[in-house]
């Protein structure tokens, strides 16, 4: 009976888009706000406020001197692939004390990109893990900073101790065609998973 | 990439805080009335999709309803907004807007989508026309 009201609204109201999220994880200034920002249709939007001066003895800023802010909560974007069909961006919290906001971001979530930079891939272990035990279809790609030396994805790979079948890429999170291709990549690989995920189900 | 990126503008330093600076006059947990929790909660993901049952702009009569029940009602209107979208337009946390959402379920005065249980996978048909979709980006 639930259903029969909503049927009966629904003449006179748009439907509902069906939406979908994918998460962009890695550390702290790795870049997953400037990769959403790259391909999202609305400028980055957050939801909570930003850590200044304040953040300045927890976070290890070797390496991204250039950065004196860093997120707290989440950021997101959105790509309206057509009126019924919503993707949504999140950027997971660059800090490892928000933890607690992940399990949130993660349910239901499509899958998942980490973003590494060869100069601090240390940096990209806690979330690589988190997806791994987690079960979420995942991706590596390794954001080609200006001036950092640059190593083959296998080198990568190997560098993270990664399963053969998780697929590294190289990318810049700056240009929209990179961003794009690091998601595409994504879907693929949770398409390629949930096959692998039904097929045993089959008679 | 942005100015959200930037350094801090002039005078964040000051020891004295005015307008924004100094946070919001109603505390979120005045705005919900003290309450951190809605039934409604494992409907309302951060994607889940909240549309107002009515499209008239008549005024909503319930005067139980704060300004910021009004506010999500008038934004979601004419087209559907995530509740993290809601969020962020409205810059309320995300915890106090399931909340005041969960208030309006119940007023039935706006209506959720049903997110894609988190167990299952989207079709492989949602799949490919999410692919077919970032290629024209």
């Amino acid at each position: 009976m639930v259903f029969g009201r909503s049927e009966r609204r629904r003449r006179s109201a748009p439907a509902e888009p069906v939406t979908l999220k994918i998460l962009v994880a890695g550390g702290f200034g790795v870049g997953k706000t400037t990769l959403v920002g790259s391909v999202s249709e609305i400028r980055p939007l957050r939801t909570e406020e930003r850590l200044t001066e304040a953040g300045r003895p927890v976070d290890d800023l070797d390496g991204v001197e250039g950065k004196s802010t860093t997120t707290v909560a989440m950021d997101f974007g959105r790509i309206t692939v057509h009126e019924e069909l919503v993707l949504y961006l999140f950027g997971t919290p660059g800090q490892d004390r928000f933890w607690f906001l992940w399990d949130e971001l993660a349910r239901g979530a499509l899958g998942a990109v980490v973003l590494a930079d060869t100069r601090r891939l240390a940096d990209s272990f806690a979330a690589i893990d988190y997806f791994e035990r987690r079960g979420l279809p995942f991706t590596v790609a390794v954001n080609c900073f200006d001036g950092a030396a640059r190593y083959p994805a296998e080198t990568v790979r190997d560098a993270l101790n990664l399963d053969p079948g998780v697929p590294v890429m190289l990318c810049d999170a700056r240009e929209r065609e990179s961003a794009r291709d690091v998601l595409i990549a994504v879907v693929e690989h949770a398409m390629r998973h949930g096959a692998e995920r039904r097929e045993p189900a089959l008679p | 990439m942005t100015d959200q990126d930037g350094p801090a503008g002039p005078g964040r330093g000051a020891a004295r805080w005015f307008d924004d600076d100094a946070g919001r006059v109603v505390r979120p947990y005045a705005m919900t009335r003290g309450r951190t929790r809605t039934a409604a909660e494992g409907r309302l993901d951060l994607i889940a999709q909240v549309i107002a049952e009515s499209r008239t702009e008549e005024p909503i009569a319930d005067q139980t309803l704060s300004p910021e029940h009004v506010d999500i009602v008038g934004l979601c209107r004419h087209s559907p907004l995530s509740v993290a979208e809601l969020a962020a337009e409205l810059d309320l946390p995300v915890g106090v807007l399931r909340v005041l959402i969960g208030d309006l379920l119940d007023a039935e005065l706006v209506r959720v989508s049903r997110p894609v249980p988190p167990a299952e996978l989207p079709a492989e048909q949602v799949l490919r026309e999410v692919i077919d979709g970032l290629r024209t980006l």
